[in-house]
C-alpha cells in the first residue's frame, strides 16, 4: 500500500528556524534531534557526575562526615539513575541513533520524525522532574534498583517522583526503538541489503528489539511499584502477603536487558570507528552480525544472575549461569574481530582510535568480570560488594562512556565542519584513561576483601585504597575540563574539516559537512561495501 | 523515501507536490502492540508466579463470578466482527453502513466497561484486600482501561467516518485499520485475561 503526502502537513521548512535556534524548537530533522539529546545528555552527565564526584569525597574518609548517611543514600540513587537513563541511554541510543541511521540507511529522516520529536521533549521535562525529586522532603534513596521493601518504607513523595520520571524516559525509549526498527527495517535505500548495512545498523536494530521487548515489563513492574507506595496494596510487600523476589525477577527482565541497551550501541559505534582509522575493513562482518543477535537472544534469559542470593533455587541459579557464560561466546567473538581489525592496520593514533582502543581493554576487564560474576560461588561471595560496583562501571563507563568520547571526536567534523584539536583529545584521553583505571581498578580489590556498596560508612582498613579510588575520580573530573575547552574552542576557530576528513566510506561522510536538511543534494548514495578499505576504487562495488 | 521527502518536490513542482513511498505505519503500530503486549505479559508473569508461591491468608476470599466475564468475552469478540464489518463497507465506499457498524461496536465496549464496573461493585473484595485482589484489580483494570481508550477511538473514526467533510474513504483507510488491529489486540489480551484469571 502507498501513501500520498500533503506537503502543506509535513515539515514546512520556511517555518522553521535557522542557526543555532533550531537546537531549542520542536525540529523534526533527525539530525538536529540526534545533538538535541547529545547536549541534553551531556549535561546530565555533568550533573550525574557532580554527584559522582560528592560520592568519591565522601568515601575518601570511613566516617560519614561530608554529608549525612541518607543524603548519601539520596545521592548515590539519583546519580545512577541520572548516568543510566538520563545520559548513557539517550546518548548512545537516541543521540548517535538518530543522526546516523537515517545516514545509514539511504533515508532523508527517520521513519516516523514526529514521534522521534515527541521521543526526544519527553527527556528534558522527566530529566529537570528527576532533580527536582532531591529537593522535596523525602528523596528517593533506594539506588536505581529501587528494591522493595526499601522503596516501600523510605520516604515515599521523593520515590513516586522517581518512578513518574523512570516511567516517562522508557516511554521515550520505547518510541526511540519503534522509531529505529521501522527505520532500519522498511526505509532503506531500494538497492541496499540488509547485510550491506553498517554494523551500527544492526547493532541499533538489536538495540531496539531488546528496547521493545523489555521497557514495557519495567514500566508495568514501576506502576505495581507505585500502587504499593499510593494505594497501600501489596504486590511487593511481604508484611501484606507480597513478594519481593517478584519484582526482582520483573525489574532484572528490564534491567539486564538495559546493559546490552547501553553497551551494544556502542559495539556497533566502535565498528564504525575502528576501520576508519585502521584503513582496513571490520573483520568478521558476518559473525559480527549474529553475535549481535546472539546477545540479543541470550540477554533477554539470563536475568536472574542478578538474584543468585535472593532464594534462587538450585535449577534456577545453574540455568542462569549457563546462559550466562554463553553470551561471553558472541561478546568474545567481536572482541577478537575489533583486534583482527585492527591487525596490521595503517593505524592513526589520534583522540577518537585512542578511546576506541581504550574501551576495547577497559571492556576485556568488565568482561572478564562478568564471567566471573555469572559463577554461582564466586557471585555469592562478592555479591553488593565494590566488586560488582568495579566491573559495572567498566561495563559502562569504560565501555560505553570512552566510545561516546570517541564517537564525539569521529563526528564531530562531520556535525560542525571543524576538527576538534588533537592535543586537546589526547590530552583528554590520558588524563581519562588513567583516572578511570586509578579509580575503579582498586574497588575490584575493595570488593574481594568484603567491602559493601551503597554505604556511606567502612572499615577503616579500606581507607587507603579508597582515597586512591577517589583520586581516580578527581582526574575523570578534571578530565572533562579539556573536553570542554576543546569544543568550545573548535566550534568557533576550529580547522575546516571538510567533507571528509577521515576519507571514511560509510554514507555520512558522502555529503557536505554539515550536511544539509535532507542529508543529500539529489539522490541517496548506494554504499553497497562500507568497510572497503585497502581496495583500489575500481574494486569496489 | 520519508515524509519529510515532498520539501524538495515542493520547490519542484507546487501543483503535484505529493510522493509515494510505502506505508510503515501500520508495521510502526505491530511494534508498539509488541511492547504493550509485553507489559500484559510481565503482569500475567507476576500474577501466576503469586498463585503458585504467595499463599492467601486464611478466610481470603478469591472466589469469582463467571456469568458477567462470560458475557463479557461474548461482548467483546462480537465488537471485533462488527468493526470487521465497519472495514468492509468502507472499503465499498458505503460510509454510513461503516459509520453504524462502528457506533454499535463502540456501544458493545461500552457494555462491556458498564458490566466490569459492575462487577467491581459487586465483588467480595477491595483493592487493598489481598493479593489476589490486588492483581486482579490491576489486570482488569490496566485492560479497562484499554478498552476504554479504544472506544474513545473507535467514536474518533466514526466520526471521521461521515459523509460530508469525514477524513476516512476506502483511500484513506489507515485509521480505522489501526484502531481496528488494536481493537482486536485488547480482545485478545481479554481472552488469555479470561483463561488466566478466571478459568485458572
Amino acid at each position: 500500500m502507498t501513501i500520498s503526502i500533503d506537503p502543506q502537513k509535513t515539515n514546512n521548512e520556511s517555518l522553521q528556524p535557522k542557526g543555532w535556534l533550531r537546537y531549542f524548537s520542536f525540529s523534526l530533522d533527525h539530525k538536529v534531534i540526534g545533538i538535541q539529546y547529545l547536549v541534553c545528555g551531556f549535561l546530565f552527565y555533568l550533573i550525574g557526575g557532580t554527584l559522582a564526584s560528592a560520592i568519591r569525597i565522601e568515601l575518601a574518609s570511613p566516617m560519614s562526615d561530608f554529608m549525612p548517611r541518607d543524603v548519601y543514600n539520596q545521592v548515590l540513587t539519583l546519580h545512577g539513575t541520572i548516568m543510566i537513563f538520563l545520559w548513557i541511554v539517550p546518548v548512545v541510543n537516541g543521540a548517535f541513533g538518530n543522526y546516523l541511521i537515517p545516514f545509514y540507511v539511504g533515508a532523508r529522516d527517520m521513519a516516523f520524525p514526529r514521534l522521534n520529536a515527541v521521543a526526544f521533549w519527553l527527556i528534558p521535562p522527566s530529566g529537570l522532574m528527576l532533580v527536582a525529586s532531591y529537593f522535596v522532603d523525602g528523596a528517593a534513596q533506594a539506588g536505581w534498583t529501587a528494591y522493595p521493601p526499601l522503596s516501600i518504607t523510605t520516604p515515599q513523595s521523593g520515590q513516586i517522583i522517581w518512578i513518574l520520571s523512570v516511567l516517562l524516559l522508557g516511554g521515550s525509549s520505547i518510541f526511540g526503538g519503534i522509531n529505529f526498527i521501522a527505520t532500519i527495517i522498511k526505509l532503506r535505500r531500494p538497492g541496499l541489503k540488509l547485510m550491506q548495512l553498517p554494523m551500527y545498523c544492526w547493532a541499533m536494530l538489536g538495540t531496539s528489539l531488546l528496547v521493545v521487548l523489555s521497557t514495557p515489563v519495567l514500566a508495568g513492574t514501576l506502576i505495581l511499584l507505585s500502587f504499593d507506595i499510593i494505594a497501600n496494596t501489596g504486590f511487593f510487600n511481604p508484611v501484606l502477603g507480597g513478594n519481593v523476589v517478584v519484582y526482582q525477577h520483573l525489574f532484572w527482565f528490564y534491567s539486564h536487558p538495559a546493559v546490552y541497551i547501553m553497551v551494544l550501541p556502542a559495539f556497533g559505534l566502535v565498528s564504525e570507528i575502528l576501520p576508519v582509522h585502521a584503513r582496513k575493513p571490520l573483520f568478521g562482518y558476518t559473525t559480527m552480525v549474529f553475535s549481535i543477535m546472539g546477545i540479543v537472544v541470550l540477554g533477554l534469559v539470563v536475568w536472574a544472575h542478578h538474584m543468585f542470593t535472593s532464594g534462587t533455587p538450585p535449577w534456577m541459579r545453574l540455568f542462569f549461569t549457563i546462559a550466562t557464560a554463553f553470551i561471553a561466546v558472541p561478546t568474545g567473538i567481536k572482541f577478537f574481530n575489533w583486534v583482527a581489525t585492527l591487525w596490521g592496520g595503517k593505524i592513526s593514533i589520534n583522540s577518537a582510535m585512542l578511546f576506541s582502543c581504550g574501551f576495547i581493554i577497559n571492556f576485556v576487564f568488565g568482561g572478564i568480570t562478568g564471567v566471573a560474576l555469572a559463577q554461582v560461588p564466586f557471585d555469592i561471595h562478592v555479591h553488593d560488594t565494590y566488586f560488582v560496583v568495579a566491573h559495572f562501571h567498566y561495563i559502562v563507563y569504560g565501555g560505553t562512556v570512552f566510545i561516546i568520547f570517541s564517537s564525539i571526536y569521529h563526528w564531530f567534523p562531520k556535525v560542525t565542519g571543524k576538527m576538534l584539536n588533537e592535543k586537546l583529545g589526547i590530552l583528554h584521553f590520558i588524563i581519562t584513561f588513567i583516572g578511570f583505571n586509578l579509580c575503579f581498578a582498586p574497588q575490584h580489590w575493595l570488593g574481594l576483601n568484603g567491602m559493601p556498596r551503597r554505604v556511606a560508612e567502612y572499615d577503616p582498613q579500606f581507607q587507603l585504597v579508597n582515597q586512591i579510588s577517589s583520586l581516580g575520580a578527581l582526574l575523570m573530573a578534571l578530565s572533562t575540563i579539556p573536553f570542554l575547552i576543546n569544543v568550545f574552542l573548535s566550534v568557533r576557530n576550529g580547522k575546516d574539516a571538510g567533507d571528509n576528513p577521515w576519507n571514511a566510506l560509510t554514507p555520512e561522510w558522502l555529503t557536505s559537512s554539515p550536511p544539509p536538511v535532507e542529508n543529500w543534494e539529489g539522490e541517496a548514495p548506494l554504499v553497497e561495501e562500507p568497510y572497503g578499505y585497502g581496495k583500489e576504487i575500481s574494486e569496489r562495488t | 523515501m520519508t515524509t519529510l521527502d515532498s520539501s524538495k518536490e515542493i520547490q519542484n513542482n507546487n501543483s503535484e507536490a505529493t510522493e509515494a513511498h510505502e506505508d510503515f505505519r501500520m508495521f510502526g503500530l505491530i511494534t508498539f502492540l509488541i511492547a504493550d503486549g509485553m507489559t500484559f505479559a510481565g503482569f500475567f508473569a507476576a500474577y501466576l508466579t503469586y498463585k503458585a508461591v504467595n499463599p492467601l491468608p486464611d478466610g481470603a476470599i478469591y472466589e469469582l463470578e463467571l456469568p458477567i466475564p462470560t458475557l463479557n468475552t461474548i461482548l467483546l469478540l462480537i465488537s471485533s466482527a462488527t468493526f470487521h464489518k465497519a472495514g468492509k463497507a468502507l472499503l465499498k465506499d458505503k460510509n454510513s453502513e461503516s459509520q453504524k457498524w462502528l457506533f454499535l461496536t463502540a456501544f458493545l465496549g461500552i457494555i462491556f466497561l458498564i458490566c466490569q464496573l459492575f462487577e467491581y461493585f459487586h465483588l467480595p473484595f477491595g483493592l487493598t484486600d489481598n493479593l489476589f485482589a490486588s492483581t486482579f484489580y490491576a489486570l482488569t483494570g490496566f485492560h479497562g482501561l484499554h478498552v476504554t481508550l479504544g472506544t474513545l477511538m473507535i467514536l474518533i473514526i466514526a466520526w471521521q467516518s461521515r459523509i460530508k467533510g469525514g477524513r476516512l474513504t476506502s483511500q484513506n483507510m489507515f485509521p480505522l485499520e489501526a484502531v481496528e488491529l488494536y481493537w482486536h489486540f485488547v480482545d485478545g489480551i481479554w481472552v488469555i485475561l479470561f483463561i488466566i484469571l478466571y478459568l485458572l
